[in-house]
């Protein structure tokens, strides 16, 4: 069935057939919709879920860590602020190993006040434990959801997963996505099976005091979980595809095999640079794109290039663009620009001009000091 | 004795089971491991609790071993109240009807990094029960002050004694509007066992607080626990009561107190504590007439 909806609703959509049993969820600026949503698809008996409407971010993910803790499958989505409210949080069900699967809808964070589109709220949350994905379509939205189900429930993996996509370029964007039946997602997303849980029958404490030798083993083992959480990911990619005929996995190339420079980008704008790539092509540049669909973990296997132009929304201050400085050292020609801070529009204009900047050596903040 | 709700008559009719395990790591003389000990065998094997950061986070012991016979869930210090709320609902979404989820937490915890969590959970109507165990400051990070410490006490952030009034977050919680709001202290154990049977019958937001005087926090020797805890209500520092539906009714000696039986003087109870040693008349004096202010609004409020 082809579904034309905005990214929020799908992914409330995708919530929903991927049977989350309980909801907890605070609104913010650009996701309200996607609460809206789902507090409506529960109260109209559509969907056989708790929706508990918490009083704060914080405690939607610790009401989500409690209820996932307790053997049962969980939703919630927030945005920027909601998100950094959450951060101590997100820490805790990392650590947990509790597949929580939650959106983030990229905002900026104040001040001042600027709900337009801006990775740093995400991005500032990379060291949480949790696996990060970036859309770049309403379909790809509905798809990763169902999968970073299938993906974080793993038993191989058991990390939380993050949905990342812009505010408003695709959370109120309506565009057409074909959504299968339910039938076919309940064949692929079979039942949660927890690995740990709270039961009354057999009382475990979760959580108490760990000494050093104990504890470091224990994030040595979210590490190792991480490494092993590439290959389900193209696994689980691949299966998608064969099932739904979209074939996913760490990234998506494009037009790379022969290409001398390859741009590097995340979200939608890696839709935007397609056209880009496109356009470039036609006036015989020799260029390519990489989609990091996954940001945790860094997929630097398969980001062997010699040229990497890397165009990101979010920056580290004091260091200067994240996943170019992830990369550093890894490419023997890599560029880097900061673009799109705060929503500032990025089109396949200028991108293109990024690729022509970075052909005469230039790189930086993008149009602040270089356009 | 025990009656047809399960209440008791003296100690010795408190159920045999231990919950609170052999082992722990409490200082002795702690208040907090008494509470839990009694509350456990009121609410028993069905119940699942979740600890904030607190004395008793500790208390437990370490990873990989507990001493808590009950499945806990430890969360972060503000959050013990939504983690509550999680649970209460996938216990309803996988159709659980006789597992309670109990929240176990400090003053620190519930009145003041906790305080938003908790009216939340009130308001939302989240069955499940509350404890509160005060001993008036934080002890796990050793002695600072709290808003559940009274004034005058010295604490690690109140080298000079505390200069301002405790709050009542009884009171603010009556203000939700839940089922049942109950004070209580170790000193009367049949009181706490009893109004926690009587939470764990009820569905809806129940809300135990619990005085706990501590040892090292409160200054005093460790064999003098159950003694302090007694004189606090016989004082009329602590008081004893319950709110069934919003109704109040005193309990126990505070009802007694409330009835007209004359209050022990409170020097008597500060003089037992080294928190309050540096104290001077004035200092006592002003606790004294705030003590009477109070007795004198409860007996209009409760006319
Ligand atoms: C967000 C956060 N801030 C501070 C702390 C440090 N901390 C841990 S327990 C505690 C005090 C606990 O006091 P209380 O709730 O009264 O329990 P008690 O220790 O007295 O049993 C503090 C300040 C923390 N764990 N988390
Ligand atoms: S500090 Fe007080 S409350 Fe904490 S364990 Fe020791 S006696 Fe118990």
């Amino acid at each position: 069935m082809i579904v034309i909806d905005t990214a929020n609703h799908i992914s409330a959509l995708a919530a929903k057939m991927a049977r989350a049993r309980v909801i907890a969820a605070y609104p913010i600026t650009p996701q309200t919709t996607v609460v809206e949503k789902l507090a409506e698809y529960v109260e109209s008996g559509e969907l056989d879920a708790e929706f508990i409407r918490v009083e704060s971010e914080h405690s939607a993910m610790t009401a989500c860590i409690a209820a996932e803790a307790m053997g049962v499958r969980t939703f919630t989505a927030t945005a920027s602020h909601g998100l950094l409210l959450m951060h101590e949080m997100l820490h805790w069900a990392g650590l947990a190993r509790l597949p929580i699967v939650m959106v983030n809808v990229n905002r900026a964070i104040g001040p001042g006040w600027n709900i337009w589109s801006d990775a740093n709220d995400s991005m500032a949350q990379r060291d949480t434990g949790w696996l990060h994905f970036y859309c770049s379509s309403n379909q790809e939205v509905y798809d990763s959801i169902i999968m970073a189900y299938k993906i974080a429930e793993s038993q191989e993996v058991m990390l939380p997963a993050m949905i990342c996509y812009d505010g408003f370029i695709l959370s109120h964007t309506s565009m057409p996505v074909e959504v299968p039946e339910q039938s076919k997602i309940d064949e692929f997303l079979p039942e949660f099976k927890p690995a740990w849980k709270i039961d009354v029958e057999n009382p475990i404490t979760h959580g108490n005091i760990v000494e050093p030798h104990y504890y470091a083993r224990i994030r040595y083992d979210m590490q190792v979980a991480m490494e092993r959480a590439k290959k389900i990911i193209e696994e689980v990619g691949e299966e998608w595809g064969k099932k739904f005929g979209r074939d996913y996995g760490l990234v998506q190339e494009y037009k790379c095999e022969d290409a001398d420079y390859v741009i590097l980008t995340m979200a939608s704008m890696a839709a935007e640079a397609k056209v880009a790539v496109d356009e470039l092509r036609n006036k015989g540049e020799k260029v390519g794109l990489v989609n990091l669909r996954t940001h945790r973990p860094m997929p630097f296997e398969r980001l062997k290039y010699d040229k990497i132009i890397v165009i990101e929304r979010a920056v580290s201050f004091g260091l200067g663009g994240i996943v170019y400085n992830e990369l550093k050292g890894r490419v023997p020609e890599l560029y880097g620009f900061i673009a799109g801070i705060g929503g500032m529009d990025v089109s396949y204009r200028d991108i293109e001009r990024m690729y022509e900047l970075a052909k005469e050596g230039k790189d930086g903040w993008y149009p602040i000091e270089v356009k | 004795m025990v009656s047809d709700r399960g209440e008791i008559m003296a100690i010795k009719d408190l159920p045999e089971e231990e919950y609170v395990l052999k082992g722990h790591a409490a200082c002795p003389g702690c208040p907090a491991t008494i509470a839990l000990r009694i509350t456990l065998k009121a609410l028993g094997k069905k119940t699942i609790l979740v600890i904030p950061a607190c004395c008793s986070a500790v208390i437990q012991s370490l990873y990989p071993k507990t001493s808590f016979g009950v499945p806990t869930l430890n969360i972060a210090f503000e959050a013990s109240a939504a983690a509550a709320s999680g649970v209460a609902s996938a216990l309803k979404i996988l159709g659980e009807k006789d597992i309670t989820p109990v929240v176990w937490a400090g003053d620190g915890g519930s009145y003041d990094i906790g305080i938003q969590a908790l009216s939340g959970a009130l308001e939302r109507g989240t069955d499940f029960i509350y404890i509160c165990y005060n001993n008036q400051m934080y002890s796990n990070t050793g002695i600072q002050r709290s808003g559940a410490t009274p004034y005058g006490a010295w604490t690690t952030t109140t080298w000079t004694g505390k200069k301002e009034r405790q709050k009542e977050l009884a009171e603010i919680v009556m203000a939700h509007h839940i089922p049942y709001v109950a004070t209580a202290t170790i000193a009367y154990p049949e009181d706490l066992y009893n109004k926690m049977k009587k939470a764990k019958e009820m569905k809806g937001p129940r809300y135990i607080e619990i005085l706990t005087p501590c040892p090292p926090g409160w200054r005093f020797d460790m064999s003098k626990t159950v003694e302090i805890a007694r004189l606090a209500v016989e004082t009329g520092s602590w008081v004893l009561y319950e709110a069934i539906n919003g109704k109040v009714e005193f309990t126990g000696q505070s009802k007694r107190i409330l009835e007209g039986k004359e209050r022990k003087p409170i020097e008597d109870w500060l003089k037992m504590q080294g928190r309050f040693r540096h104290l001077k008349q004035e200092d006592i004096e002003k606790i004294k007439r705030e003590l009477d202010e109070k007795w004198e609004y409860y007996r209009k409020v409760m006319k």
